[in-house]
Order: structure tokens, then C-alpha cells, then sequence
């Protein structure tokens, strides 16, 4: 017996010792960098090796069954088939491991439920694919959509090291603070996870749900979206940039100065080539997901623009459903998503790109005066 | 029946008044038969060719997975592959498969001549097809089917479903007519119709863990027919049960699903639990250990059953008392469960074992399905449940549950059953080939899942960052070589029906119960007269 265990010792350990040799095959739980994610990680090993005790115990005895109480070795069934003393102990015994095992679980899940003293207040907003944060405090905010190509994603180009995982803009915090996170939804239910924090909330649309962090460690840190939200859920990644507070109170600074003079565009006059020009970007990140990237949509969720009536025929209609969006559909109210400059460009381009030649276009101040008369 | 015996006997003089005649022939011995093998057989033909086709849409998920990129299929497409994998392999494939085993075995178990509502018992088959109809021809409507996950959550299922939703409830509704008909027959039997002599703490456990999964299940499919209808109010009707801007509640819908759905998961384990305790006392040839307390232990299952659906939804943002309660309640399943493995491990511990298809499919369910009762542990504990929820290894935790759990378990009765169903033995190196196949397969499916879930991969995506390439790689080929496995099961049935060695009323040595007293195969009319049980 003795050889054969060696035996499958040696073949278990040649099965799995390449395994461990290689990066790529992570088999654990990250133990992450908060203070969470180090207690759920304790947690997480704590009832894994429980398991794998009652496991082995478990498994011995009937391994050892299976081995020498075989009909073939000349086994003779004794007829026991009840002891009450033993259903009692086998009862309790479970019991007492479980309330062990409840109390830090307990004390855990306090503290995560414990969003009082905040000292960053941030609202993170799901949309059909992309978040939205907005800085509750500093008055300003934006979208953060995923900046992986298409091109990787249809295999004609090679995946970069953070395929799927990378953003445009991603959320910024200083490290050393209580982050307070306050999440909601647009549309459908979504679900904001970053393993490395042990933080994952759901977004549920007309609700607010909190959670918090505390992040010690600058760096950068990736999640997604963990609740089926459609199409392209499997595209909505999170990414956080945790800096030290001088380069956070600067990276603010900027943020509020980008915003103000991003204001201050809806002013300006804008020529049909600037507004095509910009419009073909704001297409690109809000619109293209759905309408695709040549107007052809995917009907009948997403209709084609190229050539429809909206885009080809009356102006203030189509002005109409991108601000206000069409109600029990998937199309969304881009008025307040998008600013007055990126509404203008984004029409003015629909109305124009791929044989929609009308030669119209809409200003920013247009859209303003629009939004304003609503 | 006594009415129509005079009618028919006056219509056609010459037909016999004799109440043991054989089925009818032709395709109209199928589509009116009130003979409760004939039913049972339905189910489980019905059954298989559901397991193939939710089968198949899981090999189209593994393909797409297969490699980091979109290859095979578009999201929107992947999307209605999990939702309908998902819709198939429960309401199709498990809960069909036990409903075929009850009818075929309860009254062969309890010594009755057949089901107490015959009538109704054709009904509830029949309603089947036509509801999976409904179902798969959402496939090739406009907008296609449904692409909300098996778990439909409002509003990616109302206000953002597919024009096909509405269709979709309309199959649900009639699927679960058919679940809490077949219910009532199932308790109406075994209330009434059990032989004298046998109380209920004599009856076999497929018998016990039967009739409690019955009473789940009228418990619970009218809840699952309320929240479908809520979503027709709100999709048809202009109501706001599940939107927050007409003074809905999204949650809502998450909390009256789960109350469905909780029990819903015991509905598909119960009655494997009692299948596999006359599997493994046989051929053990020992009786089963702690038959009293195993009973007790499904019905502590079945009341806990109720009071833990919030478990599924603690990231949703229950206030933390609620999650505290929930968290307990669900830790507390533990104890029942356990109590059943180590019984079964004491039933093998100093019997006499052989190792038949039946047995293996017996042993790697009681070793498979606590592997998944452990991971289920660790998703209880709340804190935890943070990092696990919604990821792979959820993914990993129902699938070892419900493949080596519900499915071996079938595949455990049916090659225990087989012989008294056919009259001949099956195959056993083929059986044993199957066995085998289908374990490793199983095991390289879905062990890697648990390493991606830790790691840190999301359920429901069609596409996957990189470092999540290479255990993806080992889940399709596992996934591929189960799949394909499957296929030698039909030829062993197939194979089993035509021909083979002849089987003895009592095939298996250490068997136990009425249904080895009649003849292999089966008579089409047993247990006119009942038996005497002392």
C-alpha cells in the first residue's frame, strides 16, 4: 500500500509542479492591498483548509472503505445500520466548527458595512457599458469606457499585457483615505468590483448603495462588472489609480480647471470640420457600442443611423433623442452624459458621416439653448 | 374508468373485459397512455434529448471561451447561449429526469398499480414539449431568445429585454403548470396508494426525498409564476412592480426569485439523495446507515431551504442584519448536509463493495457533490462572498453540484434501473467507459473554474483578459470530452433496450425493495393486487 501511495504521490506532484511554476496559472485569491481584502483573504483560507480537513477525514474513510472492504478481497458486510451517539456527534461536532467560524465572519462584515467618516466622497454610476464617477466634494466628474481596440478584440491585432482591463480615464483616489463609494445605475443593475480592495457593490438603478475603502499601497488596480448587464458586460471594466495625496489634490486641481474650460467651448464658434472631427471621437466611445462604429446598428435593438430618418430627416427629433433618449428602449439620455460641445459634434457627425451627407449642423449653443427651453 | 369499460365493451363486443392488456399501438399508445411506465419513459427520453440540446449550447459557451477574443460568436448571441444553457439544463433536462424516474419507480416502490391521477399525469408530460417549443423557438425570433441570464434579473429582463420575454413567460408559466401537476401526483401516490403495511417510516428515501421535494415544489413554482407575471405586467401593461422611476423595486424582483429559486436547487438534489441511498447500501451489501435520521436530514434541508435565499444577493445591499441572518441560516444547511455524507460513508464502511456503473456514478456523486457543498460553505460566509460572488467560482460551485449531483445521480438510477426497465443488463464496459469519461471530463470542466473565480474572473462574459487563457483552455477541453462522452450513454440505452444478457427480477445482490419483486422487464400492469409489506 505503502508503494502505491508513493506512486500517486509522485504522479500528483509531477501533475501539478509545472503548474506552480508558472505565472499565469493563479490558483488563490488575491490577498489584495486593504484591510478588507486581508480579512476576507483570512476568512477565505481559514474555511478553505476547515474544508480541506473535514475533507480528508471524510474522504480517508472512505477511501479506506473503497480499498479494503471490497467484495474482491473477500469482504464480509457487517449489518450495523444505526448508533445514535454517533448521529449526535456528527451533528453537534459540524455545529460547533460553524460557530467558529461565524464570529470573525461576523466582525468582518461589520467593518465593511462601517461608511461613516468618510474623507472622499465619490458617486460611481453604471451605464450600459461604461462608469461614471463623479466627485462628489470637487464638483466635477466623467465617464471612464474601456480603451482596449476593437481591433485586439477581433483578433486582427495582437492583445496588449491589460486586454479588457484598461480604460480611458480611470477613477483616481489618494492613498491613506477613507474613500466612501456611492453607487447607482442608469439602466440595468451593474456591479463595481476591484479584488485587490475586497470591495464589490452592486448599481442598481432609482437606488444608492455605499462601500468604502482605505488603499495604502499607490498603484494601479483593475476590476469589472460582475453583474450580467447586457451586450457588452464582459467590456466594462473598472480601473483605479491610487496616488499619494500631493499628486491627488494636483490631479483634482486639473480635473476642476479641464471642466471649467470645457464650459467654456460651448461658447466658442465651431466650423463644421472641427465639430466632424470631434464628433467622430464622441461617437466612437458613446455611441458606437450599439449603432456600431459605421452607422449600420444592429437591428432590431439597435437600428442603423446610416440613412434612417432621424439622422437624415428632421433635426429637432433627432436633437430630441439624444438628449432625452426613447423611453422603454435601450437608447439612453445622452443630455446629461455628454457636454452641450460633445452633443453638437456627435449629431453634427451622425448627420453627415457615412452618406449621410445633409450638410446640416448644430452648435453647442444650440444644444445649450436646447436643454435650456426644456 | 368503470364507464368507460361499459362504453368501450359496447362499442367493440369481441375486446376483452380484461383489465391487463397491453399498451396501445402506434403513436396514439404514446400521446394518450395513462400508464405511468410509459409517462415515466417520455420523461426521460424527453429528458436526454434536453440534456443534448442545453448540452450543445454549453459547447458553443466553451468554444467562444476556448480563447481570449471573440471568435465563434457575437456577446449579443453568447449571451442567449448561457441564458437558454441555463433555462434547458434545469426546467428541461434535471427537473424532467426525476419527474421520469418518480413515475416510473414510486409506484413500483410503494406497491401501487400506478399513479393516483393518471389523466393529469399525461397532461403534465405533455405540457412539456410544447412549453420547451415555445422556448427554443425564441431562438429564431426577431431581436432572438432571451439573453438575461437563467436568472432574469429586472430590469435587463423587462425594460431591456428581447421582444421574444414575453414568449419566454409564457413557457415558463406553462412549465411550472406541469412541475406542480406532476407535484400533486406525486403526493396524491404516495399519501394513498402505498401498500399495507408500509407507514411512512418504512418507506424507501427515493420514496421520502419525493414526496418532500413535491412539497417544495407546490411551495415554490407559484412564486416563480408570480415573478414571471410581474415581468408581463411591466413589459405588456405599463406596471412598475421592478422599475425605480414608476416607484418600483428592482430588489423586489431579486428577493421573490430567490425564494423561488433556493428551494429550486433542493427540488434538483433531493431526489439524487434518495436515489443514491438505495444505490449505495446494494452494493455495499449493507443496510442503509441511519435511515431515520437521513429522512430528518431532507426535511431540515427542506425547512431551511426557505429561509436562505438572500445569500444569492449579498452584494445587493441588504442591511447588515438581514445579511447576518442569512449568513447563519445558510451555514446552518451544512449540518443536515454533512449528516448525509457520513452516512453514506458508514452504509460503505465494513460492507462488502463491488464497483458496477450504478455504484461509481453513487460514489463520485457523495465525493463530487461535497466538494460542492464545501465550496457552497465558503460562499456563505458573507465577507468572502464578496470576492466570490458573480465570478467563476460560483460558476464552479453549482456545477459541481448539479453535474456530478443531479446528472450523476440520474445516471446512477438509470443504470440501477435499467435492467428492471428493459429486461436486459447494459453494457457494463461501455457503462464503466462512460463512467470514467465523464468524471475526467467533468473534473477538468469545472475544477479550473474555481482557480478563474478566485483569480478573479467574472461569470457571463464571452470574452476574458489573458491571465485567464490557459486554465479557460483546460475547462473547454474537459467540457468537449464530457460532452461528447454523453453520446455513448444513448448507445449504452439504445444498446440495452435491443438486447443483452437477461436480467433476474433481483439483478443487484444487495438490492432491496418491492420494485426487484415483479419480473425484468417490468409487466406493463404491476401490483393489481398490492403487496403485504411487513
Amino acid at each position: 500500500m505503502r508503494v502505491h501511495a508513493q506512486r500517486a504521490g509522485a504522479l500528483l506532484g509531477g501533475l501539478m509542479f509545472p503548474a506552480w511554476s508558472m505565472a499565469d496559472w493563479t490558483l488563490n485569491m488575491t490577498p489584495g492591498v486593504t484591510g478588507t481584502s486581508n480579512e476576507i483573504f483570512s476568512l477565505h483560507m481559514t474555511i478553505l483548509w476547515i474544508c480541506v480537513v473535514i475533507g480528508v477525514v471524510v474522504f480517508g474513510v472512505m477511501f479506506w472503505s473503497i480499498f479494503a472492504h471490497r467484495k474482491s478481497q473477500g469482504a464480509k458486510p457487517a449489518n450495523f445500520h444505526e448508533n445514535t451517539l454517533v448521529e449526535i456527534l456528527w451533528t453537534i461536532i459540524p455545529f460547533v466548527i460553524l460557530v467558529v467560524m461565524a464570529i470573525p465572519a461576523t466582525a468582518t462584515l461589520v467593518d465593511m458595512y462601517d461608511t461613516t467618516e468618510s474623507e472622499v466622497d465619490i458617486k460611481v454610476t453604471g451605464y450600459q457599458w461604461k462608469w461614471q464617477y463623479e466627485y462628489i466634494n470637487e464638483d466635477f466628474g466623467y465617464f471612464s469606457n474601456l480603451s482596449t481596440p476593437r481591433e485586439q478584440i477581433e483578433n486582427r491585432q495582437a492583445k496588449g499585457e491589460n486586454y479588457l482591463l484598461e480604460v480611458d480615464n480611470p477613477l483616481v483616489i489618494p492613498v491613506g483615505k477613507k474613500v466612501r463609494f456611492l453607487l447607482t445605475a442608469n439602466d440595468v443593475i451593474h456591479s463595481w468590483w476591484v479584488p485587490d480592495f475586497g470591495v464589490k457593490k452592486d448599481a442598481i438603478p432609482g437606488f444608492i448603495n455605499e462601500t468604502w475603502t482605505r488603499v495604502d499601497k499607490p498603484g494601479i488596480y483593475r476590476g469589472q462588472c460582475t453583474e450580467l448587464c447586457g451586450k457588452d458586460h464582459g467590456f466594462m471594466p473598472v480601473v483605479v489609480e491610487a496616488v499619494p495625496e500631493e499628486e491627488y489634490n494636483a490631479w483634482v486641481a486639473e480635473k476642476k480647471e479641464a471642466a471649467e474650460r470645457e464650459r467654456q467651448l460651448t461658447q466658442k464658434d465651431w466650423t463644421m470640420a472641427e465639430l466632424m472631427e470631434r464628433g467622430e471621437k464622441a461617437y466612437q466611445t458613446a455611441c458606437a457600442a450599439c449603432h456600431q462604429p459605421d452607422g449600420s446598428g444592429a437591428p432590431p435593438a439597435f437600428p442603423a443611423l446610416k440613412g434612417s430618418p432621424i439622422a437624415t430627416q428632421d433635426m429637432a427629433a433627432h436633437i430630441d433623442i439624444v438628449v432625452n433618449g426613447k423611453a422603454g428602449t435601450s437608447m439612453q439620455a445622452f443630455g446629461n452624459q455628454l457636454s452641450e460641445v460633445d452633443l453638437a459634434a456627435v449629431i453634427t457627425y451622425e448627420r453627415n458621416a457615412w452618406g449621410n451627407n445633409t450638410g446640416e449642423m448644430v452648435t453647442p449653443k444650440e444644444i445649450f439653448d436646447y436643454k435650456n427651453q426644456q | 374508468m368503470a364507464v368507460t369499460g361499459v362504453f368501450m365493451s359496447a362499442v367493440a363486443d369481441t375486446h376483452a373485459q380484461d383489465h391487463h392488456h397491453g399498451p396501445a399501438k402506434g403513436i396514439s399508445r404514446w400521446l394518450l397512455t395513462t400508464n405511468h411506465k410509459d409517462i415515466g419513459t417520455m420523461y426521460l427520453i424527453f429528458s436526454f434529448a434536453m440534456f443534448l440540446l442545453g448540452g450543445t449550447m454549453a459547447m458553443v459557451i466553451r468554444a467562444e471561451l476556448f480563447q481570449p477574443g471573440l471568435q465563434i460568436v457575437q456577446p449579443e448571441f453568447f449571451n442567449q447561449m448561457t441564458t437558454m444553457h441555463g433555462l434547458i439544463m434545469v426546467f428541461g433536462a434535471v427537473m424532467p429526469a426525476f419527474v421520469g424516474l418518480a413515475n416510473w419507480m414510486i409506484p413500483l416502490m410503494i406497491g401501487a398499480p400506478d399513479m393516483a391521477l393518471p389523466r393529469m399525469n399525461n397532461w403534465s408530460f405533455w405540457l412539456l414539449p410544447c412549453a420547451f417549443l415555445i422556448l427554443v423557438s425564441t431562438l429564431f425570433m426577431e431581436g432572438g431568445a432571451p439573453n438575461f441570464g437563467w436568472t432574469f434579473y429586472a430590469p435587463l429582463s423587462t425594460t431591456y429585454g428581447p421582444p421574444s420575454t414575453t414568449f419566454f413567460i409564457f413557457a415558463v408559466h406553462i412549465m411550472g403548470i406541469s412541475s406542480i401537476m406532476g407535484a400533486i401526483n406525486v403526493i396524491a401516490t404516495i399519501l394513498n396508494l402505498r401498500a399495507p403495511g408500509m407507514t411512512l417510516m418504512k418507506m424507501p428515501l427515493f420514496v421520502w426525498t419525493w414526496l418532500i421535494t413535491a412539497f417544495l415544489l407546490i411551495a415554490v413554482m407559484p412564486v416563480l409564476a408570480g415573478v414571471v407575471t410581474m415581468m408581463l405586467m411591466d413589459i405588456n401593461f405599463g406596471t412598475s412592480f421592478f422599475d425605480a422611476s414608476g416607484g418600483g423595486d428592482p430588489v423586489l424582483f431579486q428577493h421573490v426569485f430567490w425564494f423561488f429559486g433556493h428551494p429550486e436547487v433542493y427540488i434538483m438534489i433531493l431526489p439524487a439523495f434518495g436515489a443514491v441511498s438505495h444505490i449505495i447500501p446494494a452494493f455495499s451489501r449493507k443496510p442503509l446507515f441511519g435511515y431515520a435520521s437521513m429522512v430528518y436530514a431532507v426535511g431540515a434541508i427542506a425547512l431551511l431551504s426557505f429561509v436562505v435565499w438572500a445569500h444569492h444577493m449579498f452584494t445587493v445591499g441588504i442591511p447588515i442584519v438581514g445579511q447576518l441572518f442569512f449568513m447563519y441560516a445558510t451555514m446552518l444547511i451544512a449540518v443536515p448536509t454533512g449528516v448525509k455524507v457520513f452516512n453514506w460513508v458508514a452504509t460503505m464502511f465494513r460492507g462488502s463493495l463491488t464497483f458496477e456503473a450504478p455504484m461509481l456514478f453513487a460514489v463520485a456523486f457523495v465525493i463530487l457533490f461535497t466538494i460542492g457543498g464545501f465550496s457552497g460553505l465558503m460562499l456563505a460566509i458573507a465577507p468572502a462572498d464578496f470576492q466570490y460572488h458573480d465570478t467563476y467560482f460560483v460558476v464552479a460551485h453549482f456545477h459541481y453540484v448539479l453535474v456530478p449531483g443531479a446528472i450523476f445521480g440520474i445516471f446512477a438510477s438509470a443504470y440501477f434501473w435499467l435492467p428492471k426497465w428493459t429486461g436486459h443488463m447494459y453494457d457494463e464496459t461501455l457503462a464503466k467507459t462512460h463512467f470514467w469519461l465523464s468524471f475526467i471530463g467533468m473534473n477538468l470542466a469545472f475544477f479550473p473554474m474555481h482557480f478563474l473565480g478566485l483569480a478573479g474572473m467574472p461569470r457571463r462574459i464571452p470574452d476574458y483578459a489573458l491571465q485567464f487563457a490557459d486554465f479557460n483552455m483546460v475547462s473547454s477541453v474537459g467540457a468537449f470530452m464530457f460532452g461528447a462522452t454523453q453520446l455513448l450513454f444513448l448507445l449504452i440505452v439504445i444498446k440495452c433496450i435491443k438486447g443483452g444478457k437477461k436480467a433476474a427480477a433481483q439483478p443487484w445482490d444487495g438490492a432491496e425493495g418491492l420494485e426487484w419483486t415483479v419480473p425484468s422487464p417490468a409487466p406493463y400492469h404491476t401490483f393489481a393486487t398490492p403487496p403485504e409489506v411487513k
